[in-house]
């Protein structure tokens, strides 16, 4: 019996297949890089290198600019040009460390080899911890928060079990599916790590069914360790929100306005448990990440293992380049990626995927009157009024959103996805938690 | 290089629209309109013709000549709101008092508040219960079904099974005889208006409608879930006439008159139900109450079409209901 | 008959009841209340825009009769006619009111920027502006979906499709601010409206360098500094690359327009250069190029020529 989460969720074309089983591919080394400073959530990262530095591959470029924010290494060998701004696929400005990069020599510290290192380290678990934290591991599943935060419980809190999300929900995307696939052995491994260091006996791997063969690798290879359990679950959008992969692995839900912590559950992506064993057995920082490129039209859709920095036009360039008739580039997946302006953008740690749509399907439909159909109602994973929520935005009323649970809402996109008046109401429900949001926080302040 | 498209996410839809929903609902009435053609003959096809020629005929006009705005007639609710008017009228209807129940379906009850989704109750409903209290006498002498060979005009009316159930009843045993045999209520070969021939056809359209996911099943599984529990507890209480039993009492309530067109196409109309799935069941068993009520009790016959206008009054209020929320209200600290 | 009387006499019974219950309920919970309030609230244009601070008409009425004196207090809507009568009502002096007008300091017309992508989510500016830099490469000018528009409650602010800009109407604008606060790019500025409506503004918010900027808009303030140069009055700063105009000090020499190099500061509805303004006839004025308002020039001329 397969288990999913229990309110709404909405059931979309997984379109996996353009770049499913694709091996995973190293992307190679650009002339030029461009390494943002910001590439999770939080405080920027500060550059700690100057001007005409000579850095190798893995030495610490940016240290984390507060406890809520993550260390940058370098991920090319090579000489630093300028530290600046540059602008992002969205024409906003970050900051930039710019290097022109010169072979590719790496830190003696880093163990390059791919041989499994299976004696987990006699590490105390504050020690993976700190690995992690300066590993500058971040979560890779689309929030880039940042890991050692969730590792670290506040006090009074303690975590029971750990979540292990290889669901990737989005449709077209399949890095992670990929990972699991040629990486299981050290997945399992980074759980093991990631088990001791949160003190705790208990994991459970969450999969979507759509992915039989990476269910039947990893239930072997966790069939071998005491504690980890995967989990097989119904194909149901969005399974991999954190909320709703803990609802439907140990059917508790996180209360309104907590974290995950409140109900004993930490939740990371593979990929970041991929990350953390190479950080803690491998002294590999994060530096690289596995991204999917695809499309109906891409030529080459794959799986790519891109470093930080590398122009996205080098990646897609690898897979083809930009198809003659693409209407909309999306960094990320469908459902909850954003429409780039432009590729014109170095690669980092929140780009899981590049989907190009053709013309044909990039434009809205024309929209109608709303007809009160309730879709949205029952769509909404969060229990949430979408039409009402949406009207309400519509119309300023900001206290009665708040009174209808808007901060709730994890703009998964199910009530636009499956609105038939297609309405944008995801458009106006963000704009409405972005100002609430804004209008609790300076009530906050205002009662410091 | 054309400049990309940008746009918040989710970049992706379901595909799911209004007109898709309106045409599934109209496939679904198909196979109940083939058997109420092959009942009524002409006048069938004849009403069902004049009743949606008029709907989108002044859906059109008022949006045009009234409105000012563009036209609405291609998302089809319009042909579906003719469809239903249709099946609510006797076969055998004079032609102008179709139009003018178009009118009152179109103009009074959809455009005044605004056009599709902003109308209170539902157009076909008001039209026809317009129509019943304008004209009685039309409105309520059924023909009886007599094959494909009938005439517009000149049909043999005669009662329906619930005049006849309604008059046994309250003690008069003779019209026992003229209930219809439980099969013959399910095929359909019942006196009534269009829509109230075939019990069993409108049903597998319904199950139709709740698989392709038009409608959810809350509303008509809790009407007649009401309904049925509604006559086995009269029958029980001993309301009934000798020569009935309750079992009898239980399935006629349920498949004959409005029922199953009610509750499976005219109480789940998207506009005038409640959207959270405890609005519908509350507002069903609303609809359930009333109706048998309206059917043991009332003046008329049947009650369905009133019971639904009654229910959707309560559908803003119904509406106030929010659904099951993920998680626990935490008390803010503020 | 009777019937009748004895239904009359207790439907009057039951008015008369209910009359002296209602009095009696008026008395006991009467609010007492400074009867100027009324007095003041009927002097006020009753638009309920929220344009003073206070939440609406009646608010502002008492305040303004709780208050000492009037500075500082402003029905934008009404203006100084509406104040002097406030003053008269309550007994005390208004200050000098400047009028004011809202200000779309953006003139990145569809020409000056080109356009870099193609938005297709819901037309609202700020849904745009959460979302990314707009149409066009300038991540400080108008988005164009027109939220400004949407908010004036006077139907003074309309889209120019041409330009794809809002543009004012200086006439009906009361400068009660909704269109500033509705801006997510805070492009709209209340200004002095200026003698004869005459003022000069640079129509810029860019606060990129000169080169990003320049690139992005050719209308754009590159910061260059040349006006703050000509000024006389020290009324132009220059901060983040962008110059701004202290409406206080601008004594509207038009010496910073002739030299602007992009073309960012315009002065609105002056009298075409070289013609004396008295002497301009009405003819004229309508051929003034490359001045917004046109037709807000020629009422202007007009007036002043009746005059």
């Amino acid at each position: 019996m397969k288990s999913t989460f229990r309110i709404g969720g909405v059931h979309p074309h997984d379109n996996k297949q353009y770049s499913v089983h694709q091996p995973i591919t190293e992307c190679g080394l650009p002339a030029k890089a461009i390494i943002p400073l910001a590439q999770h959530i939080g405080a920027p990262a500060q550059a700690v290198v100057e001007k005409g530095q000579k850095v190798k591959v893995g030495e610490l470029i940016a240290k984390a600019g507060g406890f809520v924010s993550a260390n940058i290494h370098s991920p090319f060998s090579g000489t630093i040009t300028k530290i600046d701004t540059t602008i992002d696929a969205w024409g906003m400005k970050m900051p930039a460390i710019f290097m022109d990069v010169e072979g590719d020599e790496w830190l003696e510290s880093i163990d390059r080899s791919t041989t499994l290192v299976k004696e987990l380290c006699n590490l105390e678990p504050k020690a993976i911890i700190e690995k992690v934290q300066e590993a500058g591991i971040v979560g890779l599943g689309g929030a880039c928060f940042p890991t050692h935060v969730k590792l670290m419980p506040p006090p009074g809190k303690v975590a029971e079990v750990l979540i292990v999300n290889g669901v990737e929900c989005e449709p077209y995307l399949t890095c992670d599916h990929q990972l699991m696939l040629e990486k299981g052995e050290e997945i399992i491994i980074g759980i093991q790590l990631l088990m001791r260091a949160l003190n705790i006996h208990k994991a459970i791997i969450g999969i979507e069914a759509n992915k039989p063969d990476a269910i039947e690798k990893m239930s072997t290879l966790a069939s071998r360790v005491l504690g980890i359990e995967v989990k097989p679950l119904k194909l149901k959008y969005p399974q991999g929100g954190e909320k709703q992969l803990i609802d439907a692995c140990i059917r508790r839900q996180v209360p309104s306005g907590a974290l995950p912590i409140e109900v004993g559950a930490v939740v990371d992506n593979v990929a970041t448990i991929y990350a953390v064993y190479e950080a803690v057995q491998k002294n590999k920082p994060l530096i690289s990440r596995v991204m999917t490129v695809t499309g109906k039209s891409v030529a080459k859709p794959g799986n790519y293992d891109v470093r930080f920095g590398t122009p996205l036009t080098d990646v897609v360039a690898m897979a083809g380049g930009v198809p003659e008739n693409t209407g909309k580039v999306i960094c990320g997946g469908p459902m909850m990626g954003r429409a780039m302006n432009s590729i014109d953008m170095p690669a980092n740690k929140r780009v899981s995927g590049l989907l190009f749509l053709p013309e044909a399907e990039s434009m809205r439909q024309e929209l109608t009157n709303c007809v009160r159909c309730g879709k949205c109602v029952n769509a909404c994973p969060m229990g949430l009024e979408p039409w009402l929520l949406s009207k309400q935005a519509w119309h300023s009323m900001w206290e009665e959103m708040e009174d209808h649970n808007i901060m709730d809402c994890i703009e998964c996109g199910c009530c636009q996805f499956t609105c038939p008046s297609h309405l944008p109401l995801l458009d106006y429900v963000r704009m409405g938690k972005a100002k609430v949001g804004g209008i609790i926080r300076a009530r906050q302040a205002a009662n410091k | 290089m054309k400049p990309f498209i940008v746009s918040p996410a989710p970049h992706f839809h379901s595909g799911d629209s209004v007109r898709k929903n309106m045409l599934l609902v109209i496939i679904a009435l198909m196979p109940a309109y083939v058997v109420s053609v092959m009942a009524f003959g002409w006048g069938a096809l004849i009403t069902t013709a004049i009743s949606i020629a008029a709907c989108v005929l002044f859906e059109w006009l008022i949006t045009k000549y009234l409105l000012k705005q563009k036209s609405t007639i291609c998302d089809l609710s319009a042909v579906l709101t003719g469809l239903l008017l249709a099946f609510n009228l006797p076969s055998n209807l004079p032609w102008w008092i179709v139009v003018i129940g178009a009118l009152v379906a179109i103009g009074v009850a959809k455009m005044t508040f605004g056009g599709l989704g902003q109308n209170l109750f539902n157009p076909a409903l008001v039209g026809r219960v317009f129509l019943l209290i304008s004209f009685p006498a039309q409105m309520t002498s059924w023909p009886v079904p007599q094959g494909f060979a009938t005439s517009y005009v000149d049909a043999a009316t005669g009662a329906t099974p619930l005049d006849a159930m309604k008059l046994a009843v309250q003690g008069n045993g003779a019209m026992l005889d003229k209930i219809p045999q439980a099969w013959d209520i399910l095929i359909g070969w019942m006196g009534g208006s269009l829509g109230e021939v075939s019990a069993l056809l409108l049903l597998a359209g319904g199950v139709f409608l709740v698989i392709t996911r038009v409608i959810t099943w809350h509303i008509p599984v809790s009407i007649m879930a009401t309904v049925a529990l509604f006559a086995a507890v009269t029958g029980w209480a001993g309301v009934l006439p000798e020569g009935m039993c309750t079992c009898d009492y239980t399935m006629l309530s349920l498949c004959t008159g409005g029922m199953m067109l009610g509750a499976w196409f005219m109480a789940t109309d998207y506009v005038t139900s409640p959207m959270s799935n405890m609005g519908k069941i509350i507002f069903g068993i609303g609809i359930g109450v009333i109706v048998m009520v309206i059917r043991t009790w009332g003046a008329y016959p049947e009650g369905m079409s009133f019971a639904i206008l009654i229910m959707n009054a309560c559908v803003p209020l119904l509406n106030m209901i929010r659904p099951k929320r993920f998680g626990e209200k935490k008390k803010s600290s503020i | 008959m009777n019937l009748i009387l004895i239904a009359l006499a207790v439907l009057g019974a039951t008015g008369l009841i209910a009359a002296v219950l209602l009095y009696i309920v008026a008395q006991k919970f009467k609010v007492e209340e400074d009867p100027r309030i009324d007095e003041v609230q009927e002097a006020l244009p009753g638009a309920n825009c929220g344009g003073c601070g206070y939440a609406g008409c009646r608010a502002f009425a008492e305040g303004c009769v709780k208050a000492e004196t009037l500075d500082g207090l402003l029905c934008p809507v009404g203006g100084a006619p509406t104040m002097k009568t406030v003053g008269e009502i309550l007994g005390m002096a208004v200050g000098a009111i400047d009028p004011k007008v809202a200000v779309v300091r953006c003139n990145g017309t569809c020409e000056a920027r080109p356009r870099t992508s193609i938005y297709d989510g819901a037309k609202s500016c700020q849904i745009m502006h959460n979302c990314y830099v707009g149409e066009t490469a300038c991540p400080f000018g108008c988005l164009g979906c027109g939220d400004c528009v949407a908010a004036c409650e006077f139907d003074a602010i309309h889209m120019n499709p041409e330009t794809g800009l809002p543009e004012v109407d200086d006439e009906k604008c009361t400068s009660c601010g909704k269109c500033v606060s509705a801006c997510p790019r805070n492009i709209i500025e209340l200004r002095k409206k200026g003698p004869k409506s005459r003022r000069i503004v640079v129509m810029c918010v860019n606060k990129d360098k000169g080169a990003v900027a320049r690139k992005a808009c050719t209308n754009a303030c590159i910061g260059c500094s040349k006006c703050q140069k000509v000024c006389e009055f020290d009324a132009i700063t220059i901060e983040n690359n962008l110059a701004y105009i202290d409406y206080n000090k601008c004594r509207l020499c038009r010496k910073c327009e002739d030299a602007c190099p992009t073309g960012a500061i315009h002065a609105v509805n002056f009298p075409p250069r070289k013609a004396k303004p008295e002497a301009t006839p009405v003819e004229k004025v309508s051929e003034v190029s490359g001045v917004s308002g046109v037709s807000e020039v020629s009422k202007v001329e007009g007036e002043e020529a009746k005059a």
